[in-house]
């Protein structure tokens, strides 16, 4: 790859650390984007999946009151956007508190609220507040969940672990900027002598700096690919034990799953690359920096 | 060609080394550079590959005040100067071959010119069973050679050496001399620093001379007629 070095770069002693400090880098900075893109992806699908979807909680039924169920799904039935609306039956809801309260338990005996599932026309959705007036008005104490909050929470975390994920790539990517520096101001002191001559037969700034670019190029490239065979093997062994947690039932896993789309391998797969740019321009503009101090 | 107004020059905070140097080498010219060891010689010649700046004073090369030269162009008025250093500075991983063919292929020669024209400058020069020979297996003689090689390669316009026969014996520093007496008939303009009192006044050319960074400037003929 290198082509003929007119500065022994590859003989010091300094350069050979450099590729196994880059893969770490990139290895650390390719977990961190990794994970980002997992929770976008499955952010998304959690949001497509809850697009159109709503549920209307009603009180439970009390002796000696009417029931307001039947006005509550004649409402929700006659409003426009609405495609359909059915109310959960008592076994159903009875097994969505199973988890946490177990079956020892039967429907009877717990004051549980009646739910309605209710689905809506994305491209035509009803207005909401709206329809919460109403309801309030057909059936008191009705509420209509959207799931608008627990999403909103629930994207608000996201987004802080998406932000604290590039602050650590950014980190990442100025600790390799000055891993470069401290590197090729140590290749110019050391081959001061050549560099010199080099200078002093004519050879332009950007002649001198390409060698050094050269080299930093590809050390970050080999660096890189390495840390990206290293990230691989990461993911891969990640999803095999959030397989491995969800043996116990699909909704069980200790580990998130693991759900790239192609784009995101793709960007995976330019870390080395963007990696050894960086290398590449921060050994340039070290290099003409220093050369512009000489006469 | 090389043209020093009131030149001064220091280094760093330090004294003076070359003070008030005015002179005018036409283009063409062969000046021998002598003086006592600490005259200035190297710094003289320094200023003249622009390894270093003047502190004060006008220095104007090839017609240009280097002064005002945007920094960009200062590798094009480097190239048309080749330099042999006192301490040869080859670069020590490189073959002699290598070292040599360095200012083509900074200049941006094809491959095929720099093979032919380096292969052919080492032949002359005695060296051509060490192309391939790295600096640190060739003799002081030879190596100062290969120095020699690589100032005169790129056909400079102006070809400065410092004690360029230092290490040679007597009959290769003849024949260097003529080689650089070749170049000046081929319109190389030369400036050569040397304690050889001997060359001096055998090849009779016009003398710098330096005393305490100072220049007096006089016919080495004149000085032998004297």
């Amino acid at each position: 790859m290198l082509r003929r070095l007119d500065i022994p770069l590859n003989r010091d002693s300094s350069v050979r650390f450099l590729p196994w400090i880059i893969a770490l880098m990139v290895y650390l900075a390719g977990l961190a984007l990794a994970g980002t893109l997992v929770l976008q992806g499955a952010l998304q699908r959690w949001d497509r999946s809850l697009a159109g979807t709503l549920t209307v909680q009603l009180p439970p039924a009390e002796s000696g009151k009417p029931d307001a169920m039947p006005a509550a799904l004649e409402l929700l039935r006659r409003t426009p956007g609405v495609t359909s609306a059915e109310p959960l039956s008592r076994e159903a809801t009875a097994r969505l508190v199973e988890p946490w309260l177990g079956t020892a338990l039967t429907p009877d005996e717990l004051a549980l609220p009646r739910l309605i599932d209710l689905r809506i026309d994305p491209t035509a959705s009803p207005d909401l507040a709206a329809l919460r007036a109403r309801l309030a008005a057909a059936a008191p104490g009705a509420v209509l969940d959207d799931h608008r909050i627990w999403l909103d929470r629930l994207a608000g975390l996201v987004l802080s672990i998406e932000v604290t994920a590039l602050t650590i790539v950014l980190l990442i990517a100025g600790a390799a900027v000055l891993t470069v520096v401290f590197t090729t101001r140590a290749g110019l002191a050391v081959h001061h002598a050549v560099v010199e001559v080099l200078h002093l037969i004519g050879a332009r700034d950007g002649y001198i700096a390409g060698q050094f670019q050269r080299q930093a190029l590809d050390l970050g490239l080999r660096g890189g690919i390495v840390g990206l065979a290293l990230t691989l093997l990461t993911l891969i062994a990640i999803g095999r034990a959030g397989a491995a947690t969800a043996l116990f039932g699909e909704h069980v896993r200790l580990l998130p799953a693991l759900e790239l789309a192609p784009w995101h391998w793709l960007m995976l797969a330019l870390l080395p690359l963007a990696a050894a740019l960086i290398a590449m321009l921060t050994a340039r503009i070290t290099v003409l920096r220093a050369l512009q101090r000489m006469p | 060609m090389v043209r020093f107004e009131n030149v001064g020059m220091r280094y760093g905070a330090g004294p003076e080394v070359l003070r008030d140097i005015t002179m005018d080498l036409p283009a063409g010219s062969f000046h021998f550079l002598t003086g006592p060891s600490g005259a200035g010689k190297t710094s003289l010649l320094k200023l003249m590959y622009l390894a270093e700046r003047p502190s004060r004073g006008l220095i104007s090369l090839f017609g240009r005040d280097i002064a005002t030269t945007p920094r960009r162009e200062l590798p094009a008025v480097r190239r048309k100067i080749g330099v042999v250093f006192q301490d040869f500075r080859l670069i020590e991983h490189l073959s002699a071959f290598d070292n040599v063919a360095l200012p083509l292929r900074v200049a941006g020669l094809a491959e095929d010119q720099i093979r032919e024209h380096v292969s052919e400058l080492l032949r002359w020069v005695g060296l051509a069973d060490k192309l391939n020979a790295r600096p640190a297996t060739l003799s002081g003689g030879q190596q100062q050679r290969v120095a020699i090689a690589r100032a005169v390669i790129g056909r400079p316009s102006l070809l400065l050496a410092d004690e360029p026969t230092g290490n040679v014996d007597d009959e290769m520093a003849l024949r260097l001399l003529r080689l650089f007496e070749e170049m000046n008939k081929l319109g190389t303009t030369l400036v050569i620093a040397t304690h050889n009192e001997g060359l001096v006044t055998r090849f009779g050319h016009a003398r710098l001379h330096l005393e305490h960074g100072e220049l007096t400037q006089e016919r080495a003929r004149e000085r032998q007629a004297g």
